[in-house]
């Protein structure tokens, strides 16, 4: 189909030539150019691949990547995290009755206490993630089930947002606000931890809510729609279903961390790729004096339960973990670059053997002349 | 559009028109119906002239263009695709997003489509809008009209080189013969010009042709695409019909010349003209490789449907693991209906053809098409394919075959102007039993060539060109009638020149120099001479011609015949497209008897003997001396080569120019050079040497044909008839009166054959004819022979009464409207009869340049070669020798039979006869020496036969026409393919253009293989339409072959570099991306069906749509265009010298159905790298869904660009811009992207993923390692692959490594031209010398050669072997045998497994034989010509590319003339099939 055109061209080219110059063919001659491009002669550079020649690059690969596995893991395993599950499967968990008792139409929150102890101290900022498993945040109708324009403080789409929200869309009139399944599903645990001083006192760890989330999503995605006060914004509205208390009084103690730019809310919102995963929750930061930021010793952690896992067989873990430049802890990709290293490595020295049996390039030198 | 198949119809009997209106057409004048109303004008049912070539209008467009690209089933598949995302349930991405592709490809093929419309109606309109004169009953005179207003019916009057607007039947001519020339270039490339005559019933008009007075009706056929036919008739009032011809139709595209003026009328207009009926638009065909893909695709369609069911059944399971308690994240339907796990299921099957929709590449389809054109781009482009001479390169008419030209297995070839140039030299004629061999005319021919080659050594070394005055004006010296203007195309000789000379004289057809320059036989010159100063002498004293000697007679008969009996019209070179005349009175050819006989009086007699005295007084004359003396010779190489060899010839040509013709020169000059134009270049041929012998053709008129002869002066020669040639009588004759005895006298000339038939059985006594006649026979045979076309000349003297007895009879012939044809055949039959044989010519139709060496090459490609010819069985086989397609070693089984019987037993025999030595080749060990002569030499795996492997053996068939067709026949055909495919050449003489039709259609349909049928006319036409690949030849038989073709070479040469170098490009660079085209598809479609386990088999995607839509598209679209149109995976130069490359492309080694799966599986498993590396670097982490993706996103691109690059053999700065482009493209828009909008692009809303991404160290690290992960497998294999088991390719590619010199060296000694004999001591590397060892190691079965000579050296070496040479001896190693050097050798190079086994031949062959290769490669490397001649004893390496892969190796053979013995006793087996083979022929 296309190709007709080429033909097409060249013939009509010919054609008006052939016109315009009449009986001077010797002018318009039907030549081709002889230019490289047109001969097909460009410079190039005409690799093979053969044992001799590829060798060097499994040789030079293998060199690169072991030294970085190596400093991978070694950096990865400096990492210290902590990880505690809460979900309350057992019965001797703490969480057990909570988890058994609870449900998303319950009103009265459910408390329970997990006891710990940290072997080591964690330096430095340490994070405090909550993990959930088993639970597909990225579902393909899921991932759909928002109204970015609403979470953008869009008034329009405040009170008529996208049908992708549907079924979270409206309730009766009243348009839900924010809509859609994500935000219906928002993570509602909340989480205290104690350090337990050796005296038996309970220390409440400081725990930072901001700052958890994207600069680009707090500051920009993310937006409260106009109006004198958020209550007066998100008039009309109603709270998502599985919500207790409506959207701008998500953060009671700071008034900055209401509406949509809840950095709470931001980070549920921001779907995660794979079902078992972990969100931040709070971070704490490191201490001006010397001490350790979480020092070693029994710990704390008192967890209002609000967020029912096991329909789905979901799992709740609390974690707690420093992080270094490649993120949290990970030994994989260490592990990861030191074995394709090695492979290449041993690659190499097939390639040299074949090489020196069948590649008869440095055994045929001698001529007797 | 429905094409019309355009089949070269040989004229049958006319057959009568019925009246009724189905099958004719009635034409009117429409003047007669100016005044009245439009609906009365019968006419108006016609078609006007306007053509409308457009496929679209304005409004039709959109609809009409979406129609035809719903056409193609992808498009289709496609858009139900993007609908289906307007399901709300099953939709996977954005409707209108997912929209994108289809409507952008389907846009841009609209406005392609758009684009070329418009150029077609910018054409049409310029067409359209061309001027004619029309008549105009109002005004009565010719008006301008446009093109598009002429109507059927209108006169219209057309000038000299106007074009004609319409097909148009000639009512008047301003000539006086009521003639009108023509030119059908345009139409048929013809470029001689065409007479058409006025219709009978308006000859005789003596006043201008008045429209107003006609009221004659036309009656025709309907329109048809016949270019040689045109029948009907016309009815005046009177009642009177007159026969319509095709010689009265003047068709449209023609122009007119040398006719001032012409009128006509209208009859078919528009599109109904012949030449628009003719016009086909490009062709389209299905390629193999195309049909190889389909296979493919519809398997990518089986796995498509596989991972949506298996994801579709995976996530009913884990809907239905839930059970009732519905978890958060598993959304209500949007009317907030709970969907049970089977509906969900069936809706995400859905969902996932939507998502996996990129496995079928939509992509693809475009691609191909792209890389097509550039393809074709390219091979237009090739300066090697452009010949200069004609100013023509090759054409490319189907645009999407190109990659069959890689894939050919049999060659289909015409012969006459295919493998020869269709140029007709003069060689040699016996006349009256006396052979003249004009052997300075053959030197004369041998130096153009030489001069040729030697002038393009000159040319490609960059000089300028040499002068070689002195050559030609030497030669020019042997031709007497000579002027300065023919002098100056001469001088050089080269090709440039004559191209220049051929573009000066562009629409004079045959004006080469080596056609028109004949030097004459001094012997005969003489003869000639003396016996016109006799009849001059004769005629100045009144005596009787009669008295003339009847052998000197017969000389000047036999010349005068060659002047006169032809079609050969004059023209001169200052006006080039007027004819030179000098009427005296207005004559017309005899039409009554009354004529006949007024006509024949006295006083006409002697009025005409008086014309003719007084212009011999203007004769011409001879400048030949004068201009030989004055030139000096310049220090030509060549001359001093030459020099003592023409010296004698020199001598001759003095002594024949007699002295008393150097003063008459001003006539000469004034005449200049007279030019020839003839409807066929043998009469050209004729002519030329009859003016050799100053026998010269002056003026041809219908009625009245001028001779100058030596003496003689300017003779007319009154023309009562021309009897035409054709194809069942295979001869013509004229009726001439002659001027100087005043007899009424037959020239006849035609075919061998058929005039040795109707010679006159001699009279008793006269025994000097029966000799003559006998002489002749033998010459004519000795012609044959040397591959001459001969042609018999003979004479008849009618007398008076005779020729009226005759006359009557062809009068009524011509008269009569029912079977005129017949009739006329039949006259013309009762004319021919009793004649005296005059003398017989030798023509010969030169081999075009470098035709041996193509079929060789081609031959050593692996291509099967027949040789489809019209020509008789022995011509045919002479050109075959000549062109090498037979060789004197092998045999040739004849096949002639005249009955269905015979040919079933001759067949048979033929199969037992090959089987017979099969066995016996197979069956004894001593005989080896014998049958190394006919042993199968080649073997080709069909690879898609289904018959097993059949070998090909050193035999030739031949077979003729009529055995052909009861071949051909249904119970035969297989019997006969059996024969034919076992034979290495097959020439079928005598078959009809049907014939090759089916012959080709035979081999193709039965035995699977892809064919090429090569040929230049009109028959030839059906042949290349059935072929899978039709080639025509733009040479001089017109373009009718062309306008069927597929492409269009200039000359038969070139055939080699597009088969082997394009041919093989095009195939390796389609295969390879259409393979990697699946691939890509396959390896990114599969990273989000690896996802569907992580996400409870939802149809998510973590690939952002819009990645996910365009990464065909865009991102990853370019580099591969480049490296499907750039590519090279050998050089052009190594690809012609090592032909046996080609088989790669024969044997679909580039892309074999394993291929495939063996990419799909490559692509599962680096897309598993490509998934879980990136899953597990971020496992268990807070990273959200397309901050994942996006990496691996990036991932996936790279490893697919890199994987090109590790496909990319040749890496131009066009390859890695374009690796560049596509990162950068990805970078900047995905960048672009994600910084757009912060609140659009739902679902995934990327808003500054990728930022993020870049300020992140893991994303480098991971996009270093994963790659690499993935790409580690294949670039091991294709290392080991390219040490372990290099291919074919794989040796020519490293032979393309090696420094130009070197490669020059080795491939040089391949160059050794065919058919040079194997040389004594044949120039050779002296190798390096392999350790003993591994020299015993060496397979040494290689010792079935072809020559007797070669098994003598073979068997000599296996003696050798056993250990008596010495370690010095063996150090020699001829590197000349590496490749072939006899032709023998060429085609016995291959040893396959199939060969019987041999004595001394245990090893199979291993790698070490490759791994001797390289070795050997390299050592060239360092000891280029350090050589030793050692004639005593020699050691060969002969490198071996096999047509399988599993034989390709290096061979050595070792052999020592001491060695050297008798080829052993033949067994007596291999005797009876010799005699059976030879009672077989004697037996035919």
């Amino acid at each position: 189909m296309m190709a007709s055109s080429y033909n097409a061209k060249d013939e009509d080219g010919h054609h008006s030539g052939s016109v315009s110059h009449g009986g001077a063919g010797t002018a318009k001659s039907k030549k081709p150019d002889n230019t490289a491009f047109k001969q097909q002669r460009l410079p190039a550079w005409q690799p093979i691949l053969t044992a001799g020649t590829v060798l060097p690059a499994f040789f030079v690969i293998g060199l690169i990547f072991i030294p970085i596995g190596i400093g991978l893991y070694v950096t990865s395993n400096n990492i210290k995290e902590f990880e505690i599950d809460y979900t309350g499967v057992n019965v001797d968990s703490p969480c057990y009755t909570c988890a058994n008792n609870f449900s998303w139409n319950s009103t009265t929150s459910c408390s329970c206490t997990v006891n710990f102890t940290l072997e080591q101290p964690f330096e430095n900022n340490v994070y405090m993630y909550y993990g959930l498993s088993n639970f597909y945040q990225n579902h393909r109708r899921y991932v759909k089930s928002r109204d970015d324009r609403q979470l953008n403080g869009d008034a329009t789409a405040l009170k008529d947002p996208s049908n992708d929200c549907e079924p979270y869309r409206k309730i009766g009139v009243e348009t839900i606000a924010p809509c859609g399944a994500i935000a219906n599903s928002l993570f509602n645990d909340s989480l205290e931890l104690y350090y337990v001083e050796p005296s038996g006192a309970l220390n409440a760890v400081p725990l930072a809510k901001k700052g958890i989330a994207w600069w680009t999503d707090r500051n920009v995605k993310f937006r409260n729609p106009a109006g004198v006060d958020l209550p007066t914004a998100f008039k009309g509205t109603a709270k998502p279903v599985n919500w207790r208390k409506p959207v701008y009084e998500l953060d009671p103690s700071d008034p900055d961390n209401n509406g949509f730019i809840n950095e709470d809310f931001i980070v549920w919102m921001r779907t995660a790729a794979l079902p078992t995963f972990r969100k931040l929750y709070r971070i704490i930061h490191k201490n001006q004096s010397s001490t350790s930021t979480l020092p070693s010793g029994r710990y704390v952690l008192n967890i209002t339960y609000n967020y029912p896992v096991l329909s789905f067989d979901g799992r709740k873990r609390m974690i707690l973990s420093t992080i270094s430049w490649m993120g949290g802890k990970n030994p994989f990709l260490g592990i990861a670059y030191i074995t394709v290293g090695s492979i290449c490595f041993f690659l190499g020295v097939v390639l040299l053997i074949i090489h020196h049996k069948y590649d008869t390039r440095s055994n045929s030198a001698d001529i007797p002349n | 559009i429905k094409k019309k198949v355009l089949v070269w119809v040989e004229e049958g009997p006319p057959g009568q028109i019925s009246s009724g209106e189905n099958k004719t057409r009635t034409v009117h004048a429409n003047i007669l119906y100016d005044n009245a109303k439009g609906e009365e004008n019968p006419n108006r049912h016609y078609v006007n002239n306007k053509i409308k070539t457009t496929k679209y209008t304005l409004l039709s467009f959109l609809p009409k263009n979406l129609f035809e690209q719903f056409h193609r089933f992808a498009n289709v598949y496609f858009v139900f695709i993007a609908l289906l995302n307007f399901v709300p349930v099953v939709n996977a991405f954005q409707p209108e997003l997912a929209l994108a592709p289809v409507v952008f490809i389907l846009s841009v093929t609209a406005i392609k489509d758009l684009w070329e419309d418009y150029r077609r109606h910018r054409s049409d309109k310029e067409i359209n809008h061309m001027d004619c004169l029309v008549y105009s009953r109002l005004e009565k005179r010719y008006m301008e009209k446009y093109w598009k207003e002429v109507r059927v019916g209108d006169f219209i009057r057309l000038r000299c080189n106007e074009i004609l607007p319409a097909d148009v039947l000639l009512l008047s001519s301003s000539d006086p013969d009521r003639l009108c020339h023509i030119e059908t270039a345009t139409l048929d490339g013809e470029t001689n010009l065409k007479q058409r005559q006025v219709v009978r019933s308006f000859y005789d008009l003596d006043c201008e042709f008045d429209p107003l007075k006609y009221n004659s009706i036309i009656e025709c056929e309907k329109p048809n695409n016949d270019l040689n036919r045109f029948r009907g008739y016309i009815i005046h009032r009177s009642g009177r019909r007159d026969a319509l011809s095709k010689d009265n139709l003047l068709l449209r595209g023609c122009t007119i010349r040398n006719t001032e003026e012409a009128v006509g009328i209208v009859i078919y207009a528009g599109h109904e003209t012949k030449a628009m009926l003719n016009n086909n638009g490009p062709r389209y065909k299905r390629s193999k490789l195309e049909r190889q893909m389909n296979v493919d695709v519809f398997w990518c369609v089986i796995i498509l449907l596989v991972m949506c069911l298996f994801t579709a059944v995976g996530h009913g399971l884990w809907m239905f693991q839930y059970g009732d308690k519905r978890p958060v994240f598993d959304v209500l339907s949007p009317d907030g209906r709970d969907l049970s796990p089977i509906m969900s299921a069936i809706y995400l099957f859905l969902t996932m053809i939507i998502v996996f929709q990129v496995l079928i590449p939509i992509s693809l389809f475009v691609s191909i098409e792209i890389v097509k054109i550039c393809q074709v781009y390219f091979i237009h482009q090739d300066l090697d394919l452009y010949d200069e001479e004609t100013d023509s390169h090759l054409q490319c008419r189907a645009l999407n075959i190109t990659e069959d030209l890689g894939q050919m297995q049999y060659i289909f070839s015409d012969k006459t102007g295919t493998l020869t140039e269709n140029k007709m030299v003069f060689r040699r004629c016996t006349v009256a039993g006396v052979e003249y061999s004009h052997d300075a005319n053959a030197r004369r021919i041998a130096m153009y060539q030489e001069m040729d080659s030697e002038e393009e050594e000159c040319m490609s070394h960059g000089g300028t060109l040499p002068r070689r005055d002195s050559v030609t004006s030497y030669q020019s010296a042997h031709v007497v009638l000579r002027s300065h203007s023919t002098k100056s195309h001469r001088r050089t000789g080269s090709r440039a020149e004559a191209k220049r000379a051929s573009i000066l004289s562009k629409h004079t057809a045959f004006s080469s120099p080596m056609e028109k320059d004949v030097t004459p036989d001094p012997q005969l010159l003489d003869k000639v001479n003396e016996c016109s100063s006799q009849m001059d002498f004769m005629r100045l004293h009144r005596q009787p011609m009669s008295q003339l000697t009847s052998d000197l007679a017969d000389i000047i008969d036999f010349f005068i015949a060659l002047t006169i009996c032809n079609t050969v019209v004059v023209s001169s070179p200052n006006q080039p497209r007027h004819k030179v005349r000098m009427r005296f009175e207005l004559k017309s050819p005899v039409k009554t008897i009354e004529d006949f006989i007024k006509r024949f009086t006295p006083s006409r007699l002697t009025s005409g003997s008086n014309s003719s005295s007084s212009s011999s007084l203007n004769r011409s004359s001879n400048r030949g001396c004068s201009s030989l003396l004055s030139s000096p010779s310049a220090d030509s190489t060549l001359t001093k080569l030459n020099e003592e060899q023409f010296s004698g010839s020199l001598e001759h040509t003095f002594s024949a120019v007699p002295p008393s013709y150097d003063g008459k020169t001003s006539s000469n000059l004034e005449e200049g050079e007279l030019r020839y134009e003839a409807e066929s270049p043998d009469e050209a041929a004729l002519v030329y040497a009859a003016r050799a012998y100053k026998c010269s053709l002056v003026e041809r008129l219908p009625d009245q044909v001028t001779v100058e002869l030596p003496h003689l002066g300017k003779l007319n020669f009154e023309l009562l008839h021309t009897l035409g040639f054709d194809s069942t009588r295979k001869r013509m004759s004229v009726v001439v009166r002659h001027p100087l005895t005043d007899q009424i006298t037959v020239y006849t000339k035609g075919a061998d054959s058929v005039i040795m038939d109707l010679i006159k059985p001699p009279d008793t006594g006269r025994k000097t004819l029966k000799k003559i006649v006998c002489r002749t026979q033998n010459y004519l045979n000795l012609y044959a022979a040397d591959g001459l076309r001969t042609l018999c000349i003979a004479r008849k003297v009618l007398s008076k009464e005779e020729y009226a007895c005759w006359l009557q009879h062809h009068l009524q012939a011509e008269t009569a409207i029912q079977g005129r044809e017949e009739l006329l055949f039949e006259s013309a039959l009762r004319l021919e009869t009793n004649l005296h044989l005059l003398g017989a010519t030798g023509i010969e139709d030169r081999l075009q340049d470098g035709v041996p060496e193509t079929i060789a090459s081609l031959r050593k490609a692996g291509l099967q070669i027949w040789v489809l010819t019209g020509d008789k069985q022995e011509t045919a086989v002479n050109i075959a020798y000549a062109c090498k397609l037979l060789d004197p070693e092998e045999e040739i089984l004849t096949l002639n039979a005249d009955s269905q019987e015979a040919c079933a037993l001759l067949l048979e025999e033929s199969l037992h006869y090959i089987q017979a030595k099969f066995l016996c080749s197979s069956g004894d060990q001593t005989t080896n020496a014998f049958h190394s002569n006919f042993a199968p030499v080649e073997t080709y795996p069909f690879s898609s036969s289904h018959i097993s492997p059949f070998s090909v053996h050193r035999l030739g068939l031949v077979i003729d026409g009529r055995t052909l067709a009861y071949a051909l026949d249904k119970s035969l055909e297989d019997k006969f393919l059996a024969v034919a495919r076992s034979c290495r050449s097959v020439l079928c003489c005598r078959s009809t253009p049907l014939q090759k039709s089916m012959v080709v259609k035979l081999v193709r349909n039965k035995l699977k293989v892809m064919t090429l049928a090569i040929g230049d006319g009109a028959n030839d036409v059906s042949m290349i339409q059935v072929a899978d690949v039709g080639v025509g030849i733009s040479g001089q038989e017109g373009m009718q072959a062309v306008m069927a073709s597929d492409f269009a070479l200039p000359r038969f040469r070139y055939l080699q570099k597009l088969l082997l170098v394009h041919g093989h490009w095009c195939y390796s660079r389609l295969a390879n991306m259409i393979l990697y085209f699946f691939y890509k598809n396959a390896m990114f479609v599969s990273l989000i069906f690896w996802y569907q386990f992580y996400c409870g088999f939802s149809g998510s995607a973590m690939v952002d749509q819009w990645y996910l839509i365009f990464f065909n598209l865009m991102f990853s679209a370019f580099p591969q265009l480049i490296t499907g149109t750039l590519d090279k995976d050998v050089s052009a130069e190594t690809l012609q010298r090592l032909p046996q490359l080609y088989m790669s492309g024969q044997n679909s080694e580039e892309y074999k159905p394993y291929m495939f799966w063996m990419n799909m599986i490559d692509a599962f498993y680096q897309s598993l790298a490509c998934f879980f590396i990136p899953y597990f670097a971020y496992a268990d982490s807070d990273v959200d869904l397309f901050t994942w993706g996006t990496p691996i996103t990036t991932i996936a691109l790279l490893t697919i660009l890199v994987q090109l690059g590790i496909e990319t053999k040749t890496w131009t700065w066009v390859n890695w811009l374009s690796i560049a482009f596509s990162v950068a493209l990805f970078f900047t828009v995905a960048l672009c992207y994600n910084a757009s909008c912060p609140t659009c692009y739902s679902p995934s809303n990327p808003y500054w993923t990728m930022q993020k991404l870049l300020q992140d160290p893991l994303f480098y690290l991971l996009c270093t390692i994963t790659p690499i992960a993935a790409l580690l497998p294949r670039y091991f294999y294709r290392a080991c692959q390219g040490t372990l088991f290099p291919n074919p390719v794989r040796v020519g590619r490293q032979l393309d490594k090696l420094p130009a010199d070197t490669r020059r060296n080795i491939l040089g000694l391949s160059r050794v031209t065919v058919g040079s004999p194997l040389r004594a001591e044949p120039p050779f590397l002296s190798l390096n010398k392999l350790s003993p060892e591994s020299w015993n190691n060496k397979d040494q079965r290689s010792i079935a050669g072809s020559k007797t000579s070669q098994a003598k050296q073979a068997a000599a070496s296996q003696t050798e072997e056993k250990g008596q040479i010495s370690p010095p001896a063996r150090m020699e190693k001829h590197f000349s045998d590496l490749f072939p050097l006899a032709p023998s050798e060429l085609d016995a190079l291959p040893y396959t497994k199939n060969d019987p086994p041999l004595p001394g031949t245990p090893q199979p062959p291993s790698a070490k034989d490759s791994e001797c290769f390289r070795r050997t490669l390299q050592l060239s490397d360092q000891s280029v010509n350090v050589s030793t001649p050692l004639v005593s004893q020699t050691d060969s390496i002969q490198l071996n590319l096999a047509p399988d892969r599993a034989s390709e190796c290096v061979r050595f053979r070792r052999s020592s003339e001491t060695g050297l013995r008798p080829d052993g006793t033949v067994q007596p087996a291999c005797r009876t099939a010799q005699q059976e083979e030879q009672s077989l022929h004697t037996a035919l």
